[in-house]
């Protein structure tokens, strides 16, 4: 039943995208405006089958311990959830370093259950008969800090480091078009082609309203994505090398924008283009 | 002045635990102001975790060149000083054709205009590098999904009455931006080796040649 509505509401929405013209912008702009309200509703919106999914790994036995994910802390306590996510990445005693969710769960498959991590990182974004338990799991615990606000933790100094070199990667140019963050993100409405740009250089409602929406359904590629997945495609389209995945560049910008973002309300897993 | 850098960024390590942040808020809005960074040493650390599996090559390309470690310094707002420098710097780089004649096949500079492959690490080899130009810049209005990071370039040869001399200066532009504009947000096709002279005569006839739908 639910998969059936989530069809024709996805045909719907495709359908209207590709009528799309700049042309009739506004009216398109309203009509995904509508469908996208029509689908954020948790009935219809796919991204909460991976929150689904995400639940059942959470408490899943895996790994040489046999143990789930329960004794994982992200911050607030061993296997509390609820607000965790809006405080994230934080700095790790344990781990000793300042993680994004990614990193840290990664870090407890390893150390509390004992997993070689191998195979979740290599199917860390999901494909086409493909699932990815990252981004399953993202979904599911990001979901439980909704309707909390941004609170990245910035009291301690590598904490506070990591705000400082995410800014400064936010604005390093580099690659064959010489392009940064800040290319295509630090000036309020511009476009590329025909996609909306948000301005995340100045601290406020663009960024709370982008950081805020993250985990996302996207439409466009079927699969519910994380940040690391969206820095992972603009340093595509940045031109420069392959990002390693949960390495410590993209946990910096996650704590430079989040921190740009401070106060946005969580609103998960959204769904967009 | 490098001295002075120096212990700017030597200052904010030791202030990191206390005011880092405020000072670098103020310092972004301060004009012309050199932003003050971390440790060049810590980011470098960074870069290295997480593009540091990357083919050589790769890595050598976000290895800021001279324009770019001052456009980075000033966040592209340069001083004239400096301006002047990476200016005269870019223009000695810019290599012209040898027979004199920069306009090339508009045809040809249309597709390469809409085409926005290369240079990513999801391509492969045999892709034919294009200029995205309409990423940023409206050029014909048949099209309309350009994008705003530049200015409308429509009819832009004809508001220049075709002047050889307009062409010339479109050609330095597309070749290294740079040379035009410091810190420009514009890629340096030419001079960072992405488009050859050819495509980039293809593309100073789109914007020069009066058949061009540019000029319609
Ligand atoms: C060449 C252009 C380009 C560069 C460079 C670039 N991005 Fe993006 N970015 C985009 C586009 C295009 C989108 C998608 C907009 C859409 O889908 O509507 C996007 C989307 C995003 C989003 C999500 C926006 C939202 O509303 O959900 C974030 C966050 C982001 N970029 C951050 C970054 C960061 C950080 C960097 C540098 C590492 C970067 N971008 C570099 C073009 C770029
Ligand atoms: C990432 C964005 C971007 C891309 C891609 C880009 N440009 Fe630009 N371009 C700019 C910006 C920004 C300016 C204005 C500031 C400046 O002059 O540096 C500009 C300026 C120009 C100008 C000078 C306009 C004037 O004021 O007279 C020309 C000509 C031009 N671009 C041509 C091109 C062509 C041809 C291409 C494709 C091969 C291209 N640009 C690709 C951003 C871009």
């Amino acid at each position: 039943m639910r998969r059936a509505a989530i069809g024709s509401v996805l045909t719907a929405f495709v359908l209207c995208t590709i009528s799309f013209h700049a042309r009739a912008q506004d009216a398109s702009e309203k009509e995904i405006e509508r469908y996208r309200a029509m689908i954020s509703d948790p009935m219809s919106n796919p991204g909460f089958l991976a929150v689904d999914r995400g639940e059942i790994l959470w408490s899943e036995k895996r790994g040489s311990k046999n143990v789930a994910l329960e004794g994982c802390d992200l911050g607030l306590g061993a296997g509390k959830l609820e607000g965790a996510f809006a405080k994230l990445p934080r700095y790790f005693k344990d781990a000793d370093k300042v993680m994004d969710l990614e990193q840290r769960l990664l870090w407890c498959m390893q150390n509390i259950q004992g997993l070689d991590t191998k195979d979740v990182i290599a199917r860390r974004f999901s494909g086409p008969g493909r699932a990815s338990d990252m981004e399953d799991l993202v979904a599911y615990i990001a979901n439980k800090s909704n309707g909390m606000k941004i609170d990245v933790q910035l009291g301690h100094p590598k904490e506070m480091e990591m705000a400082a070199v995410g800014e400064a990667l936010f604005f390093r140019r580099g690659g064959v078009m010489d392009f940064a963050c800040a290319t295509c993100h630090a000036e309020e409405g511009k476009r590329i082609r025909l996609q909306g740009l948000p301005d995340l250089a100045k601290a406020g409602k663009q960024p709370q309203e982008t950081m805020g929406s993250w985990p996302t359904y996207r439409v466009s590629q079927g699969a519910l994505r994380t940040m690391q997945h969206r820095l992972w495609d603009c340093y595509r389209q940045q031109r420069w090398p392959v990002p390693e995945y949960a390495s410590d560049s993209l946990t910096a910008l996650t704590v430079f924008l989040n921190k740009q973002a401070l106060g946005g309300e969580i609103n998960v897993p959204s769904i967009k283009r | 002045m490098k001295s002075i850098l120096k212990t700017a960024a030597l200052a904010f390590v030791l202030a990191a635990g206390t005011v880092a942040l405020p000072l670098t808020a103020s310092a972004q809005t301060a004009k012309n102001a050199v932003i003050k960074q971390p440790d060049p040493a810590v980011i470098d650390a960074y870069l290295k975790s997480t593009f540091g599996k990357a083919p050589p090559e790769w890595q050598a390309r976000i290895e800021p060149d001279e324009a770019l470690k001052t456009c980075n310094q000033f966040r592209n707002d340069v001083p004239s000083a400096e301006a002047d420098k990476i200016i005269q710097r870019e223009l000695a780089k810019v290599v012209f054709p040898a027979d004199g004649n920069l306009l090339g096949d508009w045809k040809e500079g249309k597709k390469i205009a809409n085409n926005g492959r290369g240079g990513q690490f999801s391509d492969d080899e045999k892709t034919v590098n294009g200029g995205n130009c309409y990423a940023c810049h409206q050029l014909e209005l048949k099209e309309v999904s350009y994008g705003t990071l530049g200015p409308s370039l429509n009819s832009y040869g004809k508001d220049r009455k075709f002047d050889p001399a307009e062409a010339k200066q479109a050609y330095t532009k597309i070749y290294n931006s740079h040379a035009v504009v410091a810190c420009s947000n514009m890629p340096r096709f030419g001079a960072n080796k992405f488009l050859t002279e050819k495509q980039i005569k293809d593309l100073v006839a789109l914007l020069f040649d009066p058949e061009s739908p540019v000029n319609q």
